[in-house]
């Protein structure tokens, strides 16, 4: 049997994240390939239904990631992202969705190295967890209950 | 895809989206000499983008950048009738604007245009495999998908107004303002206190070539007052900043003066007369006094006195008015209140400078117990020749000449514990300046300075440090100083020689310099908020990029002079001023700003629905630069309708944080709309 290659988005803003895996491109450090990204202009922007579209869409892990605190591009992008991951977090978890496939992370367009860790560290992450095919499952209770 | 209609899921449901299949779009695929094709198999690439719905034309080449490769998208864009492109390449960060351009230069509307990016997030990072491959099939394909939700956007093009606000009348608003002016534009210099020349016109000798202060400066602050593009506004402060690059509105708070300054000829006789006179002079830094009716110092611009209203006899006990009576003009105003005026300016240069930290938090350095302890802004009033003491060195108790002086440097500087961790630049310079001012003024002196390194970088600056130690004999002991107290009417300062062993030091002293650190101004956190610009955590402004962008700041039209970004010292801080002119200069020298149209816009739609927007304004707080304003919609009776959020794009920076916090889904950001960027979500993970 062929290993599981998990599917992961990463969801990353355009002025530290998106600029840091350039930097990791330029600095030629190797990382799995699972990993895609997606270019949003800040962390802000990234609304949880987003994510929530690529687990039904399949995927089994998620990267969110953007500028360190106070470094983003916009001010406070960040921290509403950052707020609104708290949130989040925890109602997701309430909902039955595994919140231990979701990695949210900052990497600064200086960290090259910082990203291909990350990426490499969520991909065997979600290796051992497996596929997500819970999601359905918790989509599909969900569904019955809006319906009754 | 599992379908599910849950009440959290309903809106990722709606926005289920559909891709076009009116598209035509170009993929161009590039190899970047080998930088790609070494690692990805781009003919494969290429032959599947050309099998993706809405894929015109796909194909690969060498270097897409260069110019056949420019060509042959431009070729293909009107060959085939392209509706969009996607180039499959590098990052968008470096050839976006390359390709975006080529397109436009065919016909196309340049944001039709997107990069997928094949070599730094794709064949840089894996080994040459089917995954990789397949890796760049799913970005290209990504893509693809966003390009057929792309609308066609054009620029924002915004007017300038050709007036710079500068904040602060030190040397470094002094220079921002000259270089603006000469430059052919008009200023507003605004200064919160009664005269220009901050900081600089209190200091007596200026580093490293001792050549007077005042006569370098005083001769600006008259150019200042005299050029005919600049308005000179001083006991004035920013009250309130709105708008944008190129379009702000400040309002100013002109404080009132109590005087009228077009009858004042500045004769002084007013502030010989008051009999209020013992008021700590802020100029002599409360080494000497001053009148309730001042001018803070005899070379003052403008020359003219202001009544200080906590001090005046009249203003706490409503009698006095002894400056009325005698004013041969009759310029005295009591009745006089704080003015607030608005103006248009295109740009603003913030020069507010910096402060001086009071050294009371240290307390085993006895500052603020013993008059003879005293900071280096202190000592710089008393060598100064238009000081308290005339330029001669004396002590504060008892006005006797010290035959032995201490100064401690690093007093609150590079103390992360007790004071501020960062090095205040400044101190080994002036401290070095001041004890061979000492050696110069008193013969036979002896001066003595405790240091933790001697930092003297800049030109001719190590020099200077080392003609203090070997022409005037400055003895530097490198060590700390653990107690400062008083017997026998001397100072005794007890430290340590770390250079001789951690050698025990005791010096009688008859008087004690703190080379005090430099701080942010009080007031600097309200200021910067009120600008809309970021400060860091010491409360200096922070520049837009610390290499790069010293002059800018994260607000575009914001820019930065001088000590309140970082302590500085004189040329260092002029250079940065004009460095503020230049980038005013840039902007003044169009007369339409042209930006990229990646901006919030809220839905309209006919009636009776109007906007699917609901006027809760979650998004107006998320935003971070006030860009979302409200909007009524009326009929044609006036009568109100709706209340909806609006977005200014001149204030819009395209963050898009407000189209996340959105409940309805009724704010989306051009570039990176809700439909693109689902697209992208449901085709990078339908690879099947």
């Amino acid at each position: 049997m062929t290993e599981f290659e998990p599917k992961i988005v990463a969801f990353v803003c355009n002025w530290c994240t998106y600029a840091g895996a350039d930097l990791t491109g330029t600095s030629r450090i190797k990382y799995a390939t699972n990993v895609k990204i997606i270019r949003f202009p800040c962390t802000g922007r990234i609304d949880f239904m987003l994510l929530l579209k690529a687990f039904g869409e399949g995927a089994d892990g998620i990267i969110v990631s953007g500028c360190h605190p106070n470094d983003c591009h916009y001010t406070s992008g960040n921290f509403h992202a950052r707020r609104r991951w708290i949130m989040f977090r925890g109602l997701l978890d309430m909902l039955g969705i595994d919140v231990r496939r979701i990695q949210y992370s900052w990497v600064s367009a200086a960290e090259g190295a910082k990203w291909a860790d990350i990426v490499n560290t969520t991909v065997n992450a979600i290796r051992d967890l497996g596929p997500y095919t819970d999601y359905a499952k918790v989509a599909g209770y969900l569904e019955k209950e809006a319906e009754v | 895809m599992p379908e599910f209609s849950g009440i959290l899921f309903l809106s990722t449901s709606l926005l289920t989206v559909k891709p076009s299949c009116m598209s035509k779009i170009g993929v161009f695929i590039c190899h970047c000499g080998e930088n790609i094709s070494a690692t990805v198999d781009v003919v494969k690439v290429a032959e599947e983008a050309g099998k993706l719905e809405g894929v015109a034309f796909s194909t690969d080449y060498k270097y897409m950048c260069s110019d056949p490769g420019q060509t042959l998208i431009k070729q293909a864009i009107k060959d085939k009738g392209l509706t969009g492109v996607v180039v499959a390449a590098c990052s968008p960060r470096m050839h976006e604007p390359t390709f975006r351009k080529a397109c436009a230069e065919a016909g196309l509307n340049p944001y039709m245009c997107e990069m997928s990016n094949l070599r730094e997030h794709c064949s840089w990072v894996h080994d040459k495999s089917d995954a990789t491959t397949q890796k760049a099939i799913d970005l290209v394909r990504t893509l693809v998908e966003k390009v057929k939700h792309n609308k066609p956007l054009y620029n924002i093009k915004v007017p300038v107004t050709k007036t710079a606000l500068v904040i602060g009348g030190g040397i470094a608003g002094i220079q921002a303002s000259l270089d603006i002016a000469n430059a052919g534009h008009k200023v507003v210099l605004i200064e919160k206190d009664p005269s220009i020349g901050g900081h600089m016109s209190q200091l007596s000798e200026t580093f490293p070539t001792l050549d007077c202060s005042q006569c370098i400066l005083t001769p600006r602050m008259v150019e200042v007052a005299q050029h005919p593009n600049i308005t000179l506004l001083t006991y004035a402060e920013l009250e309130k900043l709105e708008g944008f690059i190129g379009n702000f509105k400040a309002t100013i708070r002109k404080k009132a003066k109590s005087i009228d300054e077009k009858l004042c000829t500045g004769c002084g006789l007013c502030t010989t007369k008051c009999p209020t006179k013992k008021i700590p002079s802020e100029f002599n830094t409360g080494l000497g006094f001053r009148p309730a009716i001042y001018v803070p110092f005899p070379q003052a611009v403008p020359n003219k006195p202001v009544i200080d209203k906590l001090n005046c006899q009249y203003y706490l006990k409503g009698k006095c008015k002894v400056c009325e009576k005698l004013c041969p003009t009759g310029a005295i105003r009591f009745d006089q209140e704080d003015e607030l005026v608005e103006m248009e300016v295109g740009a603003v240069v913030a020069a507010t400078g910096f402060n001086v930290m009071e050294p009371s938090g240290f307390p085993e350095y006895g500052y603020g117990k013993y008059k003879d302890v005293i900071t280096g802004l202190q000592f710089e009033r008393l060598a100064s020749a238009s000081g308290p003491t005339l330029g001669e060195i004396r002590r504060p108790s008892d006005g006797k000449i010290p035959q032995k002086i201490v100064f401690i440097a690093c007093a609150g500087s590079r103390d992360p514990a007790k004071g501020i961790p960062y090095c205040s630049k400044i101190c080994c310079m002036y401290t070095a300046k001041h004890a061979m001012l000492y050696q110069h003024k008193v013969h036979g002196g002896e001066s003595y300075i405790f240091y933790m390194d001697i930092r003297a970088g800049g030109k001719n600056y190590e020099e200077f440090t080392r003609r203090a130690i070997v022409e005037d004999e400055v003895n530097y002991i490198r060590g700390r100083v653990s107690k400062v107290y008083e017997e026998n009417g001397k100072l005794i300062v007890k430290g340590v020689d770390t250079l001789l062993n951690a050698k025990p030091v005791e010096i009688e002293a008859d008087m004690v310099v703190l080379a005090s650190a430099a701080i942010a101004n009080p007031g600097s956190e309200e200021l910067a908020q009120r600008m809309h610009i970021s400060y860091d955590a010491y409360n200096f402004f922070s520049e837009a990029h610390p290499k790069l962008k010293p002059v800018e700041t994260n607000t575009a039209g914001i820019f930065l002079a001088g000590a309140c970004q970082a302590p500085k010292d004189i040329p260092e801080t002029v250079s940065q001023a004009s460095g503020a002119a230049a980038k005013v200069a840039i902007l003044f020298s169009q007369n339409e700003l042209s930006r990229e149209p990646v901006v919030a816009v809220v839905n309209r739609s006919p009636a009776p629905l109007y906007s699917t927007c609901v006027g809760c304004f979650m998004c107006a707080t998320a935003c971070p630069y006030q860009a979302i304003s409200e909007k009524l919609i009326t009929d044609r009776k006036g009568n109100v309708i709706k209340r909806v959020a609006k977005v200014n794009p001149g204030l819009c920076q395209g963050c898009g944080t407000c189209v996340a916090f959105c409940r309805s889904k009724s704010i989306d950001i051009d570039g990176y709309s809700n439909e693109q960027m689902y697209s992208e979500v449901m085709a990078l993970l339908n690879n099947d």
